[in-house]
């Protein structure tokens, strides 16, 4: 049961990582990786218990208080730097489509 | 030599999956030109290889990896960002053989020292054998510290893990001064001639 809750897992955050490979906005990077944050703490979790030795669970918490302050972190940069100049993200033309979503 | 012969279990299936996502990140990392995405593919990837590192059962290790990896540093180089382009600049081609050349030159050499190394958890590995033995008897009775890595990088090692402090908090302030408390709050008046080529 461990091993597919694992498996699942792990096609989430193969899911989350073509978006970040391929997002083309800004956000949707910061959204990818952020995610891929929350995917990388639910697999401490479960791996724990694949073990046997779910020991590492205060571990898994811990990233999890990580991830979310280095995300507000990075939002925050973006969130001083947009009011002078130019939008955040210099939206190009539909010419580029989306590369290696591999 | 069976070495080679291991059974297909979850365990393994998991760090393959893990180790394929890192080489995937990584490519990314080199073909991108987005100094942004470059940026957040750095912080996944430390987040992936943390996670490794917890499958090695190396769980300092992989907490040191994602505080500093995909936390501090993914600010950090931000925050440098902020002082400069977010498009890398077109490279010279004529430089791309030499750069190939060091690269694999250096992969080469790291693969071929790993032939070398001990196999995983060879209780005859230098790691196993000489001190760390005797920690692992006596950290029960020395100290009450559960955590056998904990004990010796607090208790054991407690000056040494001082010294290390004082030079990572003067790293900090050198990084802070370098890049200028203006940039914390939100940068410095950067004109961006990159960003509207391409």
């Amino acid at each position: 049961m461990f091993a597919v809750a694992t498996a699942a897992i792990i096609i989430a955050m193969t899911l989350a990582l073509i978006r970040a490979f391929a997002g083309p906005s800004l956000y949707d990077r910061v959204l990818a990786g952020n995610s891929f944050g929350t995917k990388t703490v639910l697999l401490i979790g479960v791996m724990g218990f694949l073990t046997g030795r779910p020991d590492f669970l205060d571990i898994a918490l811990l990233y999890a208080l990580i991830n979310f302050a280095a995300t507000i972190a990075i939002l925050r940069f973006f969130s001083y730097r947009t009011p002078k100049g130019a939008p955040a993200e210099p939206q190009k033309a539909p010419a580029a489509p989306a590369e290696g979503d591999a | 030599m069976n070495e080679f012969d291991v059974e297909l279990s979850p365990i393994l299936l998991l760090d393959l999956s893990l180790l394929t996502m890192l080489l995937l990140v990584a490519i990314a990392m080199l073909r991108s030109r987005h100094l942004f995405a470059v940026v957040m593919l750095s912080g996944i990837y430390s987040l992936l290889s943390a996670a490794f590192f917890v499958s090695l059962d190396a769980v300092d290790v992989a907490f040191t990896e994602a505080a500093v990896g995909a936390g501090v540093s993914t600010v950090l180089m931000l925050a440098g960002m902020l002082l400069t382009a977010r498009r890398e600049k077109p490279f010279e081609a004529r430089r791309v053989p030499i750069a190939r050349l060091a690269v694999f030159a250096t992969g080469a050499a790291l693969i071929y020292a790993t032939i070398d190394m001990p196999t995983f958890g060879d209780p005859n590995a230098p790691a196993n054998a000489h001190v760390g033995q005797a920690y692992v008897e006596q950290t029960p009775d020395d100290i009450a510290v559960p955590n056998i890595v904990t004990a010796v990088l607090a208790s054991y090692r407690g000056f040494d893990t001082l010294g290390e402090v004082l030079v990572v908090f003067t790293a900090g302030l050198a990084v802070i001064l370098l890049l200028g408390v203006g940039s914390v709050r939100g940068g410095r008046e950067v004109s961006d001639a990159q960003e509207d080529k391409t």
